[in-house]
């Protein structure tokens, strides 16, 4: 079974996001992405300062097999960037909820939080796409 | 849509937890829950198990078999021993590559092995193609292949026998009580072993040779990326019937017989253009090697340009390759730009990433030679 902290939020894009309380976030992908994805061999994300829009794609992961594009689940800016990750792509699989944070992001609209889904109703989701 | 084929495996890999993805027309594993990564690894550190079932064996009957089939190939059959299997490709009037296939002289016929997105049209062609008294014979036989350095002390119990092959012997013999063909090749640039076995009897065998523990099975997804670092070419990706041999860096593949001033110099389709290039290297484009110096896995169809920013041509073949620790490809390069060492620049979703010419194979094969 795939893990699904209780302390975050969800997309259905597979995303999980980190209510930082400041007007910021963390985000990066779910177990149950990375474990979809496969062995993660590259990681390209955006630069800090640059703008991300919720539903656009803000970046790339390429996995052994395939390259799946990242979806933005807010709107914000780039406050940074886990550089970390251009030197071990792998640590997606091996930590996705904490060493394999992707980006922080400022948020514009604090209201899109409430988008989002619940750790238990990320796990439904999972549960209908079996 | 026509409902995908299933090799007699598909319930095995089923049971294995088998992801499927549709190839050739066929549900064939992709990978299994160890990972493409994973199942690449050990397949270079021990054994793996692929099923290679859709790929289309066909015996050819007749004293004259051998004569008849090198009109549609490039490859000295004429010549093949007993217990031998060579490398050949049908090639096209226009000098490019209809298919590539082995062919082995079982004694009594030959016993070819096509790939499976063109088995219906190597079918046409030996029917249209063969002349004389040839029977083409289908086979509806699963093929497994177990590829590493492990695989000779695992099929070595079924048969000691196996350990007097060498690279690219290919014999009829009985594992246990279960009569196969075997050939000392694969496709992963290690030793290994393909064995074609009946549809009735291959789940059995793959379970008894699974129950080893240095046997994994292993899909697709690894097949392609340990050919690709042995540097082996994928019909309709490295290989197109707007390719040509010597343009495709197979020289080897054209029988010295069949060469100019050999003893059966030509009569394949093609063969003035594919000779005339192999005598003048007067070719304009070769496939080679590029390792990135970068970590972005550089695809197939990713462009490639010359520091001068003149496009050069794409990617035919490109990921990442687990051995090597590197994305890797293959492409076709104008001749100036294929001398190992040259720097080429490939683009990624619009970013330029640079790639070194290189020889293939990336990883130094373990052929049994």
């Amino acid at each position: 079974m795939s893990q699904i902290p209780e302390n975050l939020l969800y997309s259905d894009s597979h995303e999980w996001v980190l209510d930082n309380g400041d007007g910021t976030i963390t985000l990066g992908i779910t177990d149950h992405a990375q474990s979809a994805l496969g062995d993660v061999v590259f990681v390209e994300l955006p630069e800090v300062g640059q703008a991300i829009e919720a539903g656009e794609e803000f970046g790339v992961i390429e996995s052994v097999k395939a390259a799946s594009d990242l979806y933005a689940p807010l709107t914000g800016d780039v406050i940074a960037v886990n550089e970390s990750l251009e030197d071990a792509p792998e640590s997606v699989n091996e930590s996705p909820y904490e060493d394999a944070w992707l980006i922080k992001v400022k948020l514009s609209d604090q209201e899109e939080l409430s988008d989002l889904l619940s750790a238990t109703a990320y796990a439904q989701l999972l549960e209908q796409e079996g | 849509m026509t409902t995908p084929h299933r090799t007699p495996l598909y319930p095995l890999h089923e049971a294995l937890g088998a992801r499927f993805v549709p190839f050739a027309g066929y549900d064939m594993p992709v990978h299994y829950p160890a990972g493409v990564k994973q199942e690449h690894e050990h397949t270079r550190r021990a054994c793996s198990l692929f099923d290679v079932s859709h790929m289309g064996q066909i015996l050819l009957y007749g004293d004259e078999a051998a004569q008849a089939l090198e009109t549609l190939v490039c490859a000295d059959l004429v010549d093949l021993a007993q217990g031998r299997q060579r490398y050949a490709l049908f090639t096209t009037s226009t000098g490019g590559v209809y298919d590539d296939l082995m062919v082995a002289n079982q004694g009594d016929c030959l016993y070819l092995v096509v790939n499976a997105s063109r088995k219906d049209n190597d079918m046409a062609l030996l029917r249209t193609g063969l002349s004389g008294d040839v029977r083409i014979d289908m086979q509806e036989r699963a093929l497994l292949a177990l590829q590493g350095p492990q695989a000779v002390d695992v099929l070595a119990d079924f048969n000691p026998a196996v350990r007097d092959m060498t690279f690219m012997d290919h014999q009829r013999m009985t594992f246990s009580d279960i009569p196969v063909w075997v050939s000392r090749a694969g496709y992963t640039g290690e030793d290994g072993f393909e064995i074609s076995v009946s549809s009735e009897q291959a789940v059995e065998l793959a379970q008894r040779l699974l129950a080893y523990e240095q046997v994994a099975p292993a899909g697709l997804g690894a097949r392609d990326s340990l050919r690709l670092e042995a540097g082996l070419c994928l019909y309709g990706h490295d290989l197109t019937e707007h390719t040509t041999p010597i343009e495709a860096a197979l020289p080897w593949a054209i029988g010295k017989a069949r060469r100019q001033g050999g003893e059966r110099e030509g009569g394949f389709p093609g063969g003035d253009v594919i000779l005339t290039q192999l005598a003048n290297r007067d070719h304009l484009q070769q496939r080679v090697g590029l390792i990135a110096e970068g970590r972005a896995p550089v695809r197939e169809g990713a462009e490639l340009y010359s520091e001068q920013d003149s496009r050069l041509g794409e990617v035919c073949s490109g990921g990442f390759g687990p051995t090597i620790g590197k994305p890797i490809a293959m492409a076709y390069l104008p001749v100036d730009f294929c001398q190992p060492g040259t720097r080429v620049w490939a683009e990624v979703r619009g970013k330029r990433h640079a790639m070194t010419v290189t020889t293939t194979p990336f990883v130094t094969p373990g052929y049994a030679r």
